[in-house]
């Protein structure tokens, strides 16, 4: 059922969105992780990324495929919960501090058992329109007893301007989303952050729709 | 019809025979370049052959995508966005001036109430940092890829004056001849080409490939007026030598586009072409300058 409903709402709504609306510049298609368990690291400007993201991989794999999401924000009410569980399939994080490590990520962690795609955006939260904040640790944390779990870097620009943060009026873009090789086994926190900065960076060259920060 | 898939079966053919005399080489680009205009071959017609408002539509929808690409490529402000909203929004009422056939409206719509309406939008914004490069930005994109486009559909508008060819010759005439003159611009060049015309916007283009190409086009027009157009022989010369020097202009205009920044294409819409500019640039000079010699020669 859940399956069911995760396929009709991204065959019938979200795929004709982000495909015709918006419009994609796909490089690098072919890096995808095409099996889990496999994590998918993301820069994160607007809630269309993870629509952006599901919507490359076929309506087949899409169960696969599980967004790492704050539990503060997408439980926040009975609606938007089963939403987000059903229709999204959100594996919910607690971002409160409040919650002992070892149960925080016991959530993504059976999933990842499960051979699912994570989709994490490192950087914790959308922030200022078409810009990378600093990348957190949580990401190694999660992986750390499953490093040789593969990591693939995505970059998305132009989702800032179609829906930042804060606006309900979505306006038509085009986006990039270029997708990068996966990254080098990480020994340290410092290490995967270091790469993970240096791929988005490296990835961000390949965009072609402009941006002027302001 | 039949010319358009004759070539199309010869352009097939020779990458066939490429690949069998010199396997080795990756012709992945040539493939879906010819692939691809096979797919626009096929909806175009099955979009013209549907209805007027089908094909109206269907204009309307190439003029979004072109804009939606535009806006994207050039450095839109945040602040913009609202404003930009309304760029959209004006592409269903131009368009719906074209299908009621209103010609004073369709005309003046984009370039006098469009034209004053969007910086007013931007006014009450308040965003004032880059103002005028936003302004002029948004009203340029909106004249090349929705005033400019809705020409083709207008033409489908006109009364029938040629009633063998029917509403639809003229705009077969335009995305035909264009289109052609883009491919025999390319084919000239590359047997020819030697003097380049426009070194520090494209290197590839030469004085060659210019005039062989308007020249095909200029002949090829000639003899296909009388049968698609109210155009004469000598009317469609004319036609063809203006499809033939404008759709090298509009070419050129979305290059120095790209060029500025400094991107190879504007998108990745249609496989081997690139973006849907890309394959549209010649059009954005062509399609109003041709409406608008028919309109005054034969209306």
């Amino acid at each position: 059922m859940q399956r069911v409903l995760k396929i009709l709402f991204f065959g019938l709504l979200v795929k004709p969105v982000v495909f015709i609306v918006l419009g994609l510049n796909v490089k690098g298609r072919e890096k995808l992780p095409r099996h889990g368990p496999a994590v998918i690291a993301a820069n994160h400007n607007s809630h269309l990324d993870v629509m952006v993201l599901m919507s490359l991989f076929p309506l087949s794999q899409l169960h696969r495929v599980r967004p790492v999401a704050a539990a503060d924000y997408f439980l926040c009410n009975r609606f938007i919960s089963w939403f987000s569980r059903t229709c999204i399939g959100i594996i919910p994080l607690d971002r409160s501090g409040h919650t002992d490590l070892s149960e925080l990520f016991s959530g993504c962690l059976e999933a990842l058992d499960q051979n699912a795609i994570l989709i994490i955006f490192p950087e914790g939260s959308r922030g200022d329109p078409e810009k990378i904040s600093k990348i957190r640790k949580g990401i190694f944390y999660l992986l750390k007893d499953r490093l040789d779990t593969p990591i693939t870097p995505v970059v998305m620009r132009g989702l800032g301007r179609a829906l930042p943060r804060g606006e309900a009026l979505l306006v038509p873009f085009n986006c990039d989303v270029i997708i990068g090789d996966t990254l080098p086994r990480p020994d340290t926190s410092q290490q995967l952050t270091y790469s993970l900065a240096e791929a988005f960076d490296a990835q961000m060259a390949h965009c072609v729709t402009h941006h002027d920060a302001d | 019809m039949t010319a358009v898939i004759g070539l199309l079966l010869t352009a097939t053919t020779t990458r066939l025979m490429l690949v069998w005399l010199k396997p080795g080489r990756n012709y992945t680009e040539l493939r879906q370049r010819i692939q691809s205009w096979w797919v626009m071959v096929g909806v175009l017609f099955v979009v013209l052959a549907a209805s007027k408002n089908i094909a109206i539509g269907f204009f309307g929808v190439l003029s979004f995508l072109a804009l939606k690409e535009f806006l994207s490529i050039v450095s839109v402000r945040q602040a913009d966005r609202r404003a930009v909203f309304w760029a959209y929004l004006a592409i269903p009422v131009q368009y719906y001036w074209v299908s009621i056939g209103w010609y004073g409206m369709f005309i003046i719509f984009i370039p006098v109430y469009v034209f004053l309406f969007l910086p007013m939008r931007m006014v009450l914004i308040g965003e004032t940092k880059g103002f005028i490069r936003s302004a002029g930005l948004i009203h340029w994109a909106v004249m090349l890829t929705v005033f400019s486009i809705s020409h083709i559909a207008y033409l489908l508008t006109l009364p029938v004056k040629n009633h063998d060819a029917g509403a639809l010759g003229l705009v077969l005439f335009i995305l035909f001849m264009t289109q052609f003159n883009d491919v025999c611009q390319y084919v000239w060049g590359k047997l020819l080409g030697r003097h380049k015309i426009i070194p520090k916007v494209s290197p590839n283009k030469t004085w060659e490939g210019f005039i062989g190409g308007v020249s095909t086009v200029t002949l090829c027009a000639g003899f296909a007026a009388p049968y698609l157009t109210p155009l004469s022989f000598n009317q469609g010369l004319l036609a063809g030598l203006m499809i033939g020097v404008s759709g090298f202009i509009g070419d050129v205009v979305i290059s120095s586009v790209k060029r500025d920044l400094q991107i190879k294409d504007t998108g990745s819409f249609i496989p081997g072409h690139g973006g849907i500019l890309d394959r549209i640039d010649s059009l954005l000079y062509t399609a109003p300058l041709f409406f608008h010699f028919v309109y005054y020669v034969a209306y």
